[in-house]
């Protein structure tokens, strides 16, 4: 009856605005201006109807300024206006036009204060003239403020703007957006399902959590599964994804069992009832074990004063007598039959992205054990001699380049100038170490083990001393610091690209100099051969150091690198050495393939720990050091390993 | 020999004396720190048979140490939260259930993680007598698969001193990981209280762990000298100086090596039992491969191949430390700068370690070649030290 | 005359180059065999396959009345089976006295728990006397091994291995850097230890060899290229190619 009076104001309004083509906005707010005034969220709806239907174009700016709390209405007259705050008052603009409207006193006009919801309300109402706006910024805004609460009522004006979008990049948006909702909220399943299925070639978060949200799903109970319901699988107590406990609390919530007296529920009641002296012959310290005090609690439920116990024989014959199932909030199936097909196929293809993208980060972490660990095989390969103290020389090379980049400014230029020297801060270092201790202790290897321990406690407590136990920012060139973003589940930052690029250059330098260089032929020569070498001419002190501080300048450089995407701090060679380590040894030694190899292997696999348990990079550590311990079982000389009479080592 | 164990006695009845019998002229933290030191020479004399007389430098003692602490840890907490918990429940209406104590307790342990469920880690943590098996077989367990595997596939040198530092890196990080079940980087605490001895007052207390420290420091020295003499010692130091050689003459090397390494991870577990409870806290910063360097460290410089060498080095560089580290050094006016030892001291420690290996490779134990009434003995550990077919190339022939 | 040690077909080769090519060879039961061949014939990888440092790639290395096969057997169960190797530069425990040195080669339990538990025995001690006589160490018995002359060494490492008791013994090249008197005397060792075990030395001094006056093999490129007598050996026109061809 209500209905039909209003559909009959309805009519009428429309009949009377017909005649009156040019009626003012304000005219239209005077036909029920109490609705304008003081608007609940019942109403307001009515009223936006009848105001955008006058299709004004003053209307938007009206509706922006009303959630605004940016129009004012006159005590006097009752109309509405814009208004500007002056010194002694107000000065009022027409709110169809702009025109100055006089002023007024303080006391003479109020502001409209529309509350919350009455807001929310305008803005929906907005954003059908937002998705239409001429500013692309406010079409754009208005399609954030659409993904981030999408309704049903959204859908047929961003169809209707789609249309006359000219911006192709906003207009994607648009047609993307629209297939979301569509997909949601669209009547027809037709519809839908034609655009679930379109959702497919989109690996955006956005489209899979509207799948997601399509399938969302509860358990469900009943004696039988009713008739309509969208079944997604029906569920076994006690199975994997329902435990015999949740079933039966399901069953308890929907009323079709009683609860279960828990432990604390029956301690409870036994003290409830002691207290008020229901069990007067009951010793209350005999109750310390659950058997006495079931059985006192049975007394109570004999008495009527307790829920019964459930036993176990009952819960299982109640989880017998019903049938569980998961239940597709979404009745119609093939809607969600398309949506999980849509999920299935977008999640193989968010599964080969993710393939990809743990592989470019596994590329370079790997890059990074290999500048770290390439000066430490070449070392071991050509001498025989771990050198502990390495870690510390990645260190002295992070060191080095902040230290740069505060007498130079300007981070390009700082970073120019800090590869080079830290390479050659960490190569003098390194040539001092092996003149002034490993050359003293050649063939002892154990003990030169031992002597580079020293030397490392001692230089990571002087950088300590030095530069402080905080972390020092290594602050990257800022055409570094963006990142490759290829979609939204590929990404990589420029300074890993920059890194990877980095490890292959010395990965070049290294074989060209090696393979081409008279200083690589010695080296060579004395790593096959160190006694034979010596009696060809060719000084081995001369290649150990030469070698030594090859090996460190490139730890140096490592060091760099490490310092623009993590922080320098005294231990942070501590914190890749053992790494460094294991990619040697698993590599095989004196080989730089090997030690490519072993790098390739072990950021790898890290990388690929990490994936299975993202939340746990130390367990990610552990189980990668436990791997290679197993490997080496294997592999003893590593995955690139000489033989024959040459592999003794 | 016995002039060490002569010392030993000296020293624990001198420190017993001189704290107890109302003279009260040596502090109960002072009693603690003797009793420390004592385990950390028993865990150090251990290192020395691995690595002076068998040539194995692991990395990884420490870490043994560190899961004998842990083992003995877990009763103490346990023990100890059982009691206080029982204590408190006392008070409510009903006696408490088993069930509700180890509720109880558990999530008093491990509130602290976020959980209160005993971690299968714990099963044996209510009894002291299974806890105090562990403390000697979880380290020795450890030890066996270990050097099985590392023995077996022949890695050795500086190859097995890198392999066994991984091992103490992984399980330290494990222990740091919330979920390992012993409270991550938590660690245990209160180890100081021992349960049902809590009357005896800490300065009676650490008069007994002192004993039981010494007790244990001469036993297992007596045992490790046993081990190192006759014909066992002698294959020991010939797998140190030429492993080929002794496969040649038909000798299982890897059966020896994992016997030494496992012996030696067994007692450095009950020096760590011993230690923990001392020390009132244990967590994984412990266990991290840096306390198994300074290890070798201590036994270098006091001095490899000979079991007083090591102990006496752990001593000494162990109270140095604290004793620098602790601010109990006074500052050195240099002029130009003040040297606060307390920043210092871990550089004087790592230079003077090379200076060590360069200058000393006997370390603090070469003094005693000089005393002149002695007849020198047999140049034990090798004119180059151990490991000189590391770098091998050929059959036979060292380079 | 059964064969104490049948090699039978073995190869092996180290990235590509194939150091033993098919080999085969038999040593009685107190043989004296001389083996020789220039530099790379595989004289040295032959020695390392016996005694288990080498793996072949395929073939069988028998031993023994049960033909055993030695193939992936380790270093130490060859040993305990009866096989002594001399190394060409003598290697003895040089931080340990002669004593012990002697004392770790007696043929004695090789356990861990044996070793822990055993006791110095008179006959052990007796017998260490005896082999420190015969080598003429007898004086030197508490001194330390590396205090030791090179002859000296080479003496106690011969010691070691007969107080090792091997059936077969392996020796390389005994007689590099040696004195014409010493050679003398080695000889005359060498044939008085094969009075009672089998002894295979490798050697590229034909003098030396011509002294020992025994079953000669010549090995060439990893395989057997001429066996019989030396001067049946240094008759075939193969071997005299091999040797002074080039």
């Amino acid at each position: 009856m209500l209905r039909m009076i209003r559909l009959m104001l309805a009519v009428l309004a429309g009949l009377l605005s017909l005649p009156a083509a040019a009626q003012t906005l304000q005219d239209i707010l005077q036909e029920n201006p109490e609705a304008i005034a003081e608007p609940s969220r019942r109403t307001v709806g009515e009223t936006l109807d009848r105001i955008l239907a006058s299709n004004l174009p003053e209307v938007p700016l009206f509706l922006e300024r009303w959630r605004e709390r940016a129009v004012y209405r006159r005590v006097s007259d009752g109309l509405f206006f814009y208004a500007e705050e002056t010194e002694d008052g107000y000065l009022l603009f027409d709110i169809s036009t702009g025109a100055p409207a006089g002023g007024a006193g303080r006391r003479e006009i109020s502001a409209l204060i529309p509350n919350a919801g009455v807001r929310g309300a305008i803005a929906t109402a907005l954003i059908e003239f937002q998705l239409s706006d001429p500013d692309p910024a406010r079409r754009a805004a208005a399609l954030t403020a659409i993904t981030r609460d999408p309704s049903a009522d959204h859908l047929d004006p961003l169809r209707e703007s789609i249309a006359a979008e000219t911006d192709p990049v906003l207009k994607a948006r648009k047609e993307r957006l629209e297939r979301i909702l569509t997909a949601r909220f669209d009547a027809d399943p037709a519809a839908r399902i034609a655009a679930i299925s379109a959702l497919g070639h989109d690996t955006g978060l956005e489209s899979r959590s509207v799948l997601n949200q399509i399938l969302a799903a509860s358990p469900q109970v009943a004696a039988a599964i009713p008739e309509g319901e969208n079944v997604a699988r029906i569920l076994e107590p006690g199975g994997a994804d329902l435990s015999r406990e949740a079933a039966y609390a399901l069953l308890v919530a929907e009323g079709l069992a009683p609860p279960v007296p828990t432990a604390q529920d029956i301690r409870n009641a036994l003290v409830a009832a002691i207290g008020e002296g229901r069990l007067p012959d009951l010793d209350p310290s005999s109750l310390d074990s659950d058997a006495a005090r079931a059985a006192a609690y049975d007394r109570l439920v004999a008495a009527g004063s307790a829920p019964p116990r459930v036993t176990d024989e009952a819960i299982d014959a109640a989880l017998e007598a019903h049938v569980f199932w998961l239940g597709y909030a979404e009745p119609d199936p093939a809607v969600t039959e398309a949506a999980r097909a849509t999920l299935d196929r977008s999640l193989t293809r968010v599964a080969l992205y993710q393939t990809a993208d743990i592989g470019l980060d596994a590329l370079s972490l790997a890059s990074i054990y290999f500048l770290a660990a390439i000066g430490l095989a070449i070392t071991f390969g050509v001498m025989g001699v771990i050198n502990m103290a390495h870690g510390e020389f990645i260190m002295i090379g992070a060191y080095t380049a902040y230290c740069v980049q505060r007498v130079i400014p300007d981070q390009t230029l700082s970073l120019a100038v800090a590869l080079p020297l830290a390479f050659a801060v960490a190569f003098a270092a390194g040539v001092a170490m092996e003149r002034l201790v490993i050359r003293r202790l050649s063939r002892r290897p154990l003990e030169t083990l031992l002597a580079t321990f020293g030397i490392s406690i001692a230089l990571q407590q002087i950088a300590k001393n030095i530069f402080g136990t905080q972390a020092r920012p290594l602050t990257a060139p800022s055409w570094l610091s963006g990142s490759l973003t290829l979609n939204d589940v590929v990404s990589i930052s420029h300074i890993r690209i920059a890194i990877f690029v980095l490890a292959l250059i010395f990965l070049a330098l290294l074989l060209v100099v090696l393979r081409r260089s008279r200083l690589g032929l010695e080296i060579r020569a004395v790593t096959q051969n160190p006694g034979m070498a010596a009696s060809m001419g060719i000084d081995p002190d001369r290649i150990n150091m030469l070698t030594f501080g090859l090996g460190s300048g490139i730890a140096g450089i490592a060091g760099v690198a490490i310092g623009l995407y993590a922080q320098v701090t005294s231990e942070m060679g501590a914190n890749y050495i053992v790494q460094s380590f294991m990619a040697v040894v698993v590599g095989g030694v004196g080989n730089v393939w090997g030690t490519l190899a072993g790098a390739t292997l072990i950021g790898g696999l890290q990388k690929l720990i990490e994936w299975f348990n993202p939340s746990n990079t130390l367990a990610a550590q552990t189980y990668m050091i436990l791997f290679i311990i197993i490997f080496i079982q294997f592999r003893p000389r590593g995955i690139v390993a000489l033989r024959g009479r040459a592999a003794g080592v | 020999m016995t002039w060490f164990l002569l010392a030993l006695a000296l020293v624990t009845l001198g420190a017993t004396v001189l704290s107890q019998m109302g003279l009260g002229l040596i502090s109960t933290s002072f009693v603690k720190t003797l009793g420390k030191t004592l385990c950390l020479c028993l865990v150090a004399v251990a290192m020395d048979v691995v690595w002076g007389y068998c040539g194995i430098l692991s990395l990884g003692h420490m870490a043994f140490f560190g899961i004998g602490g842990y083992a003995i840890g877990q009763w103490l907490m346990y023990a100890r939260t059982e009691i206080i918990v029982t204590e408190s429940l006392r008070q409510s209406p009903l006696p408490p259930t088993e069930a509700e104590i180890v509720a109880a307790v558990g999530s008093q342990i491990f509130g602290v993680v976020g959980s209160s469920e005993f971690p299968w880690i714990w099963a044996f943590a209510d009894n002291l007598l299974l806890q105090l098996l562990m403390v000697m077989l979880a380290p020795g367990l450890l030890a066996l698969i270990f050097g099985w595997l590392a023995f077996r596939s022949r890695v050795t040198g500086v190859y097995l001193s890198i392999l066994t530092q991984a091992m103490t890196l992984a399980l330290s990080l494990w222990l740091f990981q919330n979920d390992s079940g012993l409270r991550g980087n938590n660690g245990l605490s209160g180890l100081q209280n021992i349960p049902g001895l809590d009357h005896l007052g800490q300065d009676l207390l650490s008069v007994l762990f002192l004993w039981a420290s010494a007790l244990a420091l001469g036993g297992g020295y007596l045992l490790f000298a046993f081990v190192t003499s006759g014909r066992m010692g002698s294959v020991i130091r010939a797998i140190r100086d030429d492993e080929a050689r002794l496969r040649f003459l038909g000798y299982q090397t890897e059966h020896y090596k994992l016997f030494v390494f496992t012996l030696t991870a067994m007692v450095s577990g009950l020096a760590g039992a011993l230690y923990y409870p001392q020390a009132g806290i244990i967590n994984p910063a412990e266990l991290a491969p840096m306390a198994s360097i300074y290890l070798a460290v201590w036994v270098a410089i006091g001095g490899r191949g000979r079991l007083y060498g090591a102990a006496i080095g752990a001593a000494l560089v162990s109270l140095l430390s604290s004793w620098f580290t602790g601010g109990g050094a006074p500052p050195l006016d240099l002029g130009f700068h003040v040297i606060h030892w307390t920043d210092w001291w871990l550089v004087v420690l790592g230079l003077s370690f090379v200076a060590v290996t360069l200058f000393f490779p006997k370390g603090i134990g070469g003094l005693f070649d000089l005393i002149p009434a002695r007849r020198p003995v047999p140049d034990r550990q090798g004119a180059f030290g151990p490991d000189r077919g590391a770098r091998r190339r050929e059959e036979g022939v060292p380079e | 005359m059964s064969a104490l040690l049948e090699v039978s077909g073995i190869s092996v080769s180290f990235d590509g180059f194939r150091a033993i090519n098919d080999l085969s060879l038999a040593i009685g039961e107190r043989e004296l065999r001389a083996i020789i061949g220039p530099n790379g014939a595989g004289k040295t990888t032959f020695m390392d396959i016996v005694t288990g440092k080498t793996r072949p790639d395929s073939g069988r290395v028998l031993w023994g009345e049960h033909f055993i096969d030695l193939v992936g057997m380790d270093e130490a169960r060859i040993a305990r089976a009866g096989i002594g190797r001399k190394f060409q530069r003598p290697t003895v425990f040089e931080a340990q006295t002669v004593e012990e040195n002697l004392h770790l080669a007696l043929r004695n339990p090789r356990g861990p728990f044996a070793v822990l538990f055993s006791r110095r025995r008179p006959e052990d001690a007796a017998r260490v006397a005896a082999i420190a006589t015969e080598i003429g160490l007898a004086e030197e018995l508490p001194r330390l091994a590396g205090e030791l002359s090179h002859g000296q060494k080479q003496w106690l490492e011969i010691g070691m291995l007969l107080a090792q008791e091997p059936r077969l013994l392996l020796v390389d090249e005994p007689a590099a850097g040696m004195t014409p008197a010493e050679r003398e005397h080695t000889t005359a060792l060498l044939r008085r230890l094969a009075e009672h075990r089998a002894v295979v030395v490798v050697e590229h001094d034909m003098e030396f060899v011509r002294r020992l006056d025994c079953r000669v093999t010549v090995l060439h490129e990893g395989r057997v290229l001429a066996e019989g007598s030396l001067d049946h050996v240094t008759s075939n026109p193969e071997v005299i190619d091999v040797y002074l061809g080039r």
